[in-house]
Formats: C-alpha cells, sequence, structure tokens
C-alpha cells in the first residue's frame, strides 16, 4: 500500500485527529475516570472496594453467575445454530435462501429491550406457554419459569441463536465449494466430509461468534433484568444496583474494571482466533 | 483393445441451453487426452460428467465396461484436479495427499508412505510437513495432483489445471505434466482453452465448439489437416476465403482457378484454409497476386504480416514472414503459396 | 439426501423458526387485545392500545428524541470514521497500527461499561445528564464500526484516482468531498445505517446518561416498570413494524443496485 506524503505533515493528523481526540476524551479518560474513582474512597487511596467485591460471597456469585449464564447460552446458542444455519445455507434451494435467513433474523431487528420483554408474555405465570400446557391439561398449576436463570438463558439464546446464525450463514457461504468436490471426489460421504472439512474450515468463524456471544451476554443488563428478575443477580445488574439505589460510584466504577478484566482475559484467550486485518 | 471410457451419445441440457449435444467419445489406456475449445464449448461440462460432478440429460458413460453415468464421484474410479486445487487449507500438504487413502480405511503409516511417494514423483518430497499457504501456485497444483494420483484411479481429470500459472512456469509444467503421465500410466483428461497446450501435451485432441466435438485426433494431424472452419481457425490461425467446386473438379477461387487434391464432390461451396506460415512472397507454384500490406508485428523469430489482396480485398491475408524480411506497411507485395498446403474445408 | 434425514432437517428448521417467532408472534398478537392483560385468554381484536400509545406525548416525544440522537449521533460517528480512515490509509503515521487498534478498541467493551465510564467522567466535571450526553456515548460506540468499514474499503484503487484528481489541479478538501466520498458511498451509507440501527435502539447508555428527556428504548423501560402491559405491547409492535419497514427499505435499495 503506497502511502503519499505530498499534502504535508499536518494534514494526516487533522483528519485522524478528531477520531483520536473522541477515543482519548471520551472513550480512555472515562476509563481513568473510573480506575481513578474505584480506588478513592473518603480516607483516600486505597483498594477497598475490590477487596469488598472477593469478601462479599454474594458481589462474588454474581460473577460466577454471569460465568456459568454466559458460558451454557454460548454453548446451547451455537449448538442450535449452527444445523440451522447450515440447513439455510445447504437444504433450501438458492432462489429461497435470501428470504429465509430475513426471515430467520427478523425479530432480531425489533427493539432489544421489547424482545426481551416479549418473552416475558411468554414465560409468566398466566402466559403463553403456562397458559397452553394449563388448558391441555399437562399440568394443573402454573410453573414458574419467569423470574428465573431459566428466563435469562432462554432470552439470551434467542438473541444469539439469530445473531450466530447470520454469522455462520456467512461463513458457510463463503466457503469454496471446491473444497466439498474435492473431498467427495476423493472418496468421502457427506458425514465425513462434514467432520474433516466443512467443520475445521468454518470453526474460526464460531470462534469468532462465541466470542461475540459472550462479551455481549456478559454485559448486558436489560436481559438478566426483565426476565431474571432479583432472585439471582448477575455481574451488570449488580453495577446498575450500586448507580441506583446507593449512588455508590467507587463500587460501582471497581465492579465495572472488574467486568472489564473478565472480558480482556476472554479476548487474550481467543486472541489468535480473532484478528482484524484490512481487506 | 476397448476403450478405458466411452462417452455414449452424452447431451447435457441447462434449462433450455444446450451445453452437449450428442457426445460420443472413446477414451483409450494410458493416453493424454485434450478437450480444446473455447469458453462455452462444453469441454467442462463434459469433464464434470466424466467426474460424476453432473449427471447428463441423455446418454451413458461407461468407465472400464461398467456403466457409471449416475455413480458419484466417491466411488468412481476417476479423480480430478481442480481449477482452483481445492487444497484443504486446514492440512498439511501430507495429510491433504493422504486425504483420498484415509477415507479408503488406509492407517496412517500406511497413508503416510504412499503420500510421501507421489510427492516425491512430483518433486516435492519436502513439503510433506508444510501447509497450502505456505507454497507457491506451482508447488500447490503439483500438490493437487499428487493427491489425486496417490488413489490409482483409472482417469485423473484436469480442469485448466496451469490457467493460473505464467507463461514459463506454465510451459515447465507442461513438460512436467506429459512425463508425470508417462510414468504412472494413468490415462490422463485435460480440459483447455489453450491451443498451444494441447498441442504440446495431447496423444488426443479432442477439439469441442458449441457442444460438440468439432474435430479429434493426433494433434498434428488435427493441426495440419483440420476437420472444419472451427478448427482451422481455433487450432492456431489461418486465412479462410471461399471456393466453389467445378464440374471439372478444380476449386473456383478469388485468386484464380486451382486444381487440389480434395474430393469434394462438383458445384458444392467449400471453404479453403492457409496457415500464415504457408503464405510465402513470391517463389511458390500457387500465385495469391498482388496485395497491399497493412500490420507488420515484430514477434521476435517472425514477422506477423496482415495484407489485402487486389483481386480480393475483403479477404484478410495473413502471412509469417521471416523476421528479417523487408516489409513495411503500405508496401505492395506478391504473395505465393504451395498447393499442398491449401486446405479445403467442407463443414 | 435420504427421506429420514429431509423429515429431521424439516422438523428442526420449523422448530428453530417457531423459537425465534414464539415471542413476537405473541407480542403483536396481544397488542390487539382488547382487555388490560396482554396475556392469553385472547380478545380482541381492538385498536385501543395503539391510540393509547399514539396519543401518549411522553412516547411520542422519546421516539423523537431517539431519532434525534440516532441522526446526529450516525452522522457525526460516520464523518469522523471516514476522516480518521483516510488519513490512515493514505499516509503514514507512526504507531499507526496501535492508533488504530486505539480507534476500534471500543467495539470489545460493553455498552454498559462505556456508559458508566461516561456517567463517572460527566459527573465528575459536571456535565448534567441529556440527550446530549447519550449522544457522545452513541458516537463512542459507533465510531470504531464505522472507522473499521471505511478503512477497510480504501483501498489502492481509490487512492489512484484521487491522485488523479489532485494532478488535475483539486485541493485536498475537494479531492475527499467530490472524489473520495462519493466513490465510498455504499460503505459510507452502510455506516451510517448501521450506526443508526444500533443508536436507535441502544438502552443502555441512554439510560445512564440521560435524565427527563429520554430516548424511546428507555422510555419502554419506564413502562415495563408497571408490569405487564398491552401499551407495551402495542409500543413494541409499532417498533418491531417500523424495524421491519427499514430493513425492507434497506434490501430494496441494495437489490436495486445489485441489479444496475
Amino acid at each position: 500500500m503506497t502511502q503519499s506524503s505530498n499534502a504535508g505533515r499536518a494534514l494526516p493528523w487533522l483528519m485522524t485527529g478528531p477520531a483520536l481526540f473522541w477515543t482519548l476524551a471520551f472513550f480512555v479518560a472515562p476509563f481513568i475516570a473510573m480506575a481513578v474513582v474505584s480506588v478513592t474512597s473518603s480516607e483516600g487511596y486505597s483498594l477497598g472496594n475490590y477487596q469488598q467485591f472477593f469478601s462479599n460471597p454474594s458481589y462474588f456469585q454474581a460473577l460466577i453467575n454471569s460465568l456459568e449464564v454466559t458460558g451454557v447460552v454460548t454453548v446451547v446458542s451455537i449448538l442450535i445454530a449452527y444445523p440451522f444455519a447450515w440447513i439455510l445455507a445447504e437444504q433450501i434451494p438458492e432462489r429461497w435462501q435470501r428470504l429465509a435467513l430475513i426471515l430467520a433474523v427478523l425479530p432480531f431487528w425489533t427493539s432489544y429491550v421489547v424482545r426481551s420483554y416479549s418473552w416475558l408474555l411468554v414465560l409468566a405465570e398466566k402466559g403463553v406457554v403456562n397458559n397452553t400446557l394449563v388448558q391441555l391439561g399437562l399440568i394443573a398449576e402454573p410453573i414458574q419459569l419467569a423470574n428465573t436463570r431459566f428466563a435469562t438463558v432462554t432470552g439470551f439464546v434467542h438473541f444469539f441463536v439469530m445473531l450466530l446464525t447470520l454469522t455462520i450463514y456467512a461463513n458457510l457461504k463463503q466457503l469454496s465449494p471446491s473444497y466439498r468436490k474435492a473431498a467427495t471426489d476423493l472418496g468421502a460421504g457427506p458425514v465425513q466430509t462434514f467432520i474433516h472439512v466443512i467443520l475445521p474450515l468454518t470453526l474460526p468463524g464460531i470462534m469468532v461468534g462465541a466470542f461475540l456471544t459472550f462479551v455481549l451476554a456478559i454485559g448486558d443488563y436489560i436481559t438478566p433484568q426483565i426476565l431474571g428478575g432479583n432472585n439471582e443477580l448477575l455481574m451488570p445488574q449488580l453495577i446498575m444496583l450500586q448507580i441506583g439505589r446507593r449512588g455508590d460510584f467507587p463500587l460501582a466504577s471497581a465492579l465495572s474494571i472488574l467486568l472489564m478484566a473478565v472480558v480482556t482475559v476472554a479476548y487474550l484467550a481467543s486472541a489468535r482466533w480473532l484478528k482484524i486485518e484490512r481487506a | 483393445m476397448t476403450a478405458l471410457v466411452q462417452v455414449k451419445n452424452v447431451s447435457q441440457l441447462f434449462g433450455s441451453m444446450c451445453a452437449l449435444d450428442h457426445v460420443s467419445l472413446d477414451i483409450a489406456p494410458e493416453s493424454y487426452t485434450v478437450l480444446l475449445g473455447p469458453s462455452g464449448s462444453g469441454k467442462t461440462t463434459l469433464l464434470s460428467i466424466l467426474g460424476g460432478f453432473l449427471a447428463p440429460s441423455e446418454g451413458q458413460v461407461l468407465i472400464k465396461g461398467e456403466d457409471c453415468t449416475s455413480m458419484p464421484p466417491a466411488k468412481r474410479p476417476t479423480t480430478t484436479v481442480f481449477q482452483d486445487y481445492a487444497l484443504f487449507p486446514h492440512m498439511t500438504v501430507g495429510n491433504n495427499v493422504g486425504f483420498g487413502l484415509r477415507m479408503r480405511g488406509l492407517a496412517r503409516p500406511e497413508r503416510d508412505r504412499r503420500a510421501r511417494g507421489v510427492l516425491a514423483l512430483v518433486g516435492l518430497a519436502e513439503a510433506f510437513d508444510k501447509k497450502p499457504h505456505q507454497l507457491s501456485g506451482g508447488q500447490r497444483q503439483r500438490v493437487a495432483l499428487a493427491r489425486a494420483l496417490v488413489v490409482e484411479p483409472s482417469v485423473l481429470l484436469l480442469d485448466e489445471p496451469l490457467g493460473a500459472l505464467d507463461l514459463k512456469l506454465r510451459r515447465q509444467m507442461q513438460d512436467e505434466l506429459k512425463a508425470i503421465q508417462k510414468r504412472v500410466g494413468t490415462a490422463f483428461v485435460h480440459v483447455t482453452h489453450d491451443q498451444e497446450e494441447a498441442m504440446a501435451l495431447a496423444d488426443h485432441c479432442v477439439v469441442m465448439n458449441n457442444g460438440r466435438i468439432e474435430d479429434e485426433g493426433p494433434a498434428e494431424r488435427v493441426y495440419s489437416r483440420p476437420g472444419s472452419r472451427f478448427s482451422a481457425t481455433f487450432m492456431g490461425e489461418s486465412t479462410i476465403f471461399p471456393g466453389r467446386v467445378t464440374p471439372s473438379r478444380e476449386i473456383e477461387t478469388p485468386f484464380g482457378n486451382w486444381r487440389l487434391n480434395t474430393d469434394a464432390t462438383a458445384g458444392t461451396d467449400v471453404a479453403l484454409a492457409l496457415r500464415p506460415e504457408h503464405v510465402a512472397i513470391g517463389d511458390r507454384p500457387l500465385a495469391l497476386g498482388r496485395a497491399k500490406v497493412g500490420d507488420v508485428v515484430f514477434q521476435g523469430s517472425f514477422k506477423r504480416v496482415t495484407a489485402a489482396p487486389e483481386r480480393a480485398a475483403q479477404i484478410d491475408l495473413l502471412a509469417r514472414l521471416p523476421a528479417d524480411a523487408v516489409v513495411r506497411s503500405g508496401d505492395v507485395v506478391e504473395f505465393a503459396c504451395d498447393p499442398r498446403h491449401v486446405l479445403v474445408l467442407t463443414r | 439426501m435420504r427421506g429420514g434425514m429431509r423429515a429431521i432437517t424439516i422438523v428442526y428448521a420449523v422448530l428453530v423458526y417457531g423459537f425465534i417467532f414464539l415471542p413476537v408472534v405473541t407480542l403483536v398478537l396481544f397488542s390487539f387485545q382488547a382487555t388490560s392483560f396482554p396475556i392469553p385468554p385472547f380478545s380482541g381484536p381492538s385498536l385501543r392500545w395503539y391510540q393509547t400509545v399514539l396519543a401518549d406525548q411522553r412516547l411520542t416525544s422519546a421516539l423523537g428524541n431517539s431519532l434525534l440522537v440516532a441522526v446526529i449521533s450516525s452522522a457525526l460517528a460516520t464523518f469522523l470514521g471516514f476522516l480518521a480512515a483516510w488519513g490512515f490509509a493514505r499516509f503514514v503515521l507512526p504507531a499507526s497500527a496501535l492508533l488504530r487498534g486505539l480507534i476500534t478498541l471500543p467495539l470489545t467493551v460493553s455498552y454498559l461499561i462505556i456508559g458508566m465510564g461516561l456517567l463517572v467522567l460527566f459527573n465528575r466535571i459536571g456535565m448534567p445528564k441529556s440527550l446530549t450526553a447519550a449522544g457522545i456515548g452513541h458516537v463512542v460506540i459507533n465510531l470504531p464500526l464505522c472507522f473499521a468499514i471505511l478503512y477497510s474499503q480504501m483501498g489502492e484503487h481509490q487512492a489512484n484516482i484521487e491522485r488523479a484528481a489532485r494532478d488535475l489541479g483539486a485541493r485536498e478538501w475537494q479531492v475527499l468531498a467530490l472524489v473520495t466520498a462519493p466513490m465510498l458511498w455504499p460503505a459510507l451509507f452502510a455506516s451510517f445505517f448501521l450506526s443508526m440501527t444500533f443508536s436507535w435502539d441502544e438502552f443502555v447508555i441512554s439510560f445512564l446518561l440521560t435524565r427527563f428527556d429520554t430516548t424511546l428504548p428507555v422510555e419502554i423501560w419506564n413502562l415495563l416498570r408497571s408490569g405487564l402491559n398491552p401499551k407495551t405491547n402495542a409500543v413494541g409492535a409499532l417498533v418491531f413494524l417500523i424495524s421491519i419497514v427499514f430493513v425492507l427499505l434497506f434490501e430494496i435499495a441494495l437489490f436495486r443496485k445489485s441489479k444496475s
């Protein structure tokens, strides 16, 4: 990529400056502010907030809950989405694929808040599921589905199945058809072709999707708050709690930074699958 | 000797488009067959049918006497070298080459042994543990070849394998392909649009156009005595002009009545073709008359000259003159040829 | 494909589609509920909740706010991203890779944390909660995306055309405005459209950084506080409908372009 510098020294900085400034002022600076605030207490600087997190079992539990829920959501979503994406990419006739895909992700385009809320309608005590089960005589009393971890996971899985279907579908489509032809030519049956060729070649895409799911889910406040209720707290809910009720910015900041640390660890672990490069 | 592969009356229709029109072809064992033609001629379709990736709308394909028409690629005794090589990027070269053997249930030690053997044959023994992206285009091509050969197919199909290589590499690979085919003894069927490639490689050259076989035979024969106008202009260049067979079995041409060796019936219209290397200045039995020279393009070992004959200005006379010939655009020159070199084409 | 296998795939696909549409269908169905409970049994259809929604001042002004914030923040993010992408693509800058990484970094950070950070910062410097504050946050989340999209589209091909323009006498800003931007219009459009989508639906940052004037998602959230409410269904169904219309328009625009 040849670069031209015939327009003066200042120009490139003029061009990139605003974006850099914005990032520094409204992304980096807030972080620094949070870091500073998180170690500030009435007596000066201390790690008290962090200590509080590790020593308070219910705080620490929130992190465990988040990791468990996010882990389950990631695995379940991939297991549901992959075959579905595969069916869309392979089994549906070409002309209908675009339509089938758009339909499959249509609810994705509703408001995220509304989408989460709509699961309440389905899972509530008098909601669609319970109502149907009672009507069919399968159960006598409505079962508790909303305000449970199950509801949170369902709400998440609903969203991420759509997201992962999109990404895995795109991944499958851009696989050169020659690979499949070569595999069958050399004697591989459909199952063998899938295990030895298709799956390994789509694995990087799956890992990217998994990472995306993890990061988005673990930082989400809306779904657990609407569907999980307050019986079990996840990290985002814990953080919001410090702001709302007690206005405890230092603790909230510390918790946010801890959450960031968890995500960073996840990023470093999957770094080799994620390389953002220029075309 | 019965043919190894028999294509019997195969037609292929895509909707209303006819890609192959009642094509029949025999492929001899241990031969190097080249399917030559422009895009849309049906050569790739025919190869796909031979490989089992396409089932013909009509007709049969027999391999070693067995009807393989609807047999899937996995079961067929053919393997294909694809145009984009299709090497599995996540496997090493060794595993790529051994893939077909793995599908046939061979254990790893045996697979690796055979893979190494074939890689040595194509000159890439040291690439066993490398990944495809670490290899050059030419090297990948050879790995694809090795992968297809190691399973010992009855017929090896090659789909424009040298298209992505530069000229020098292409020539080199052509030599290697020919040598490997002779060593291994497998029948090769090679699709290309490059007539020089066809002439360099083919034992049996099949010229295709519009879904039909225009001409087939040893490359030399197809070149020097093409069976049709298309063949004459696709395999090398030619000057084409019309002629009519007179009752006295002479041929009436724009350059005069010529006595030529032909069994065309009297009263028919024919096309006459002359290869540029057979058109010379003066000094030949058959006169083409004076012609005004148009373009003179220096090509290294010869000069490519176009000219408009005075007697028939609408004909584009094509001549290949020695590199040191003194000819300039605008000159008026007397051309002539030998009657032995005039090709009489009835179709 | 064998019959049994085929049956399984059909059943699987139907089940997944069903799962995907279940909540949305419920939502839309019960937005036409005649009674006050947006749950079975279904009594209706009735448009009364739609009427309520459209008459609700808070909701309609929140809708306007959402659009305002979305348009302005998306335009800004696209503009800043465009300039920066051009700057990095055409010039050699020290620590270029690092700086580019910095600009794209916010992509990996949860909106909650970005919002939290801004809340803490604004609190410190005394900036009040407002739509502007939320807008700033929206630019933070969309800028990396716009930058990434536009940067990936600035290839050597465009560079040559720009050189030709300069050769013919155009000044830098003219090159950018009259040559580069028009050439890149699909990427610009995509960046803007994507930013609009994310901003329009964004909840957490808006929730943290606004107080009285707020965006639609936050207003819907407030509605949810009062429990299951058919009004929420109606709003949700309306938002869904608007989103679908946008997606369809986008598809048609894309389709038209690919045909021409």
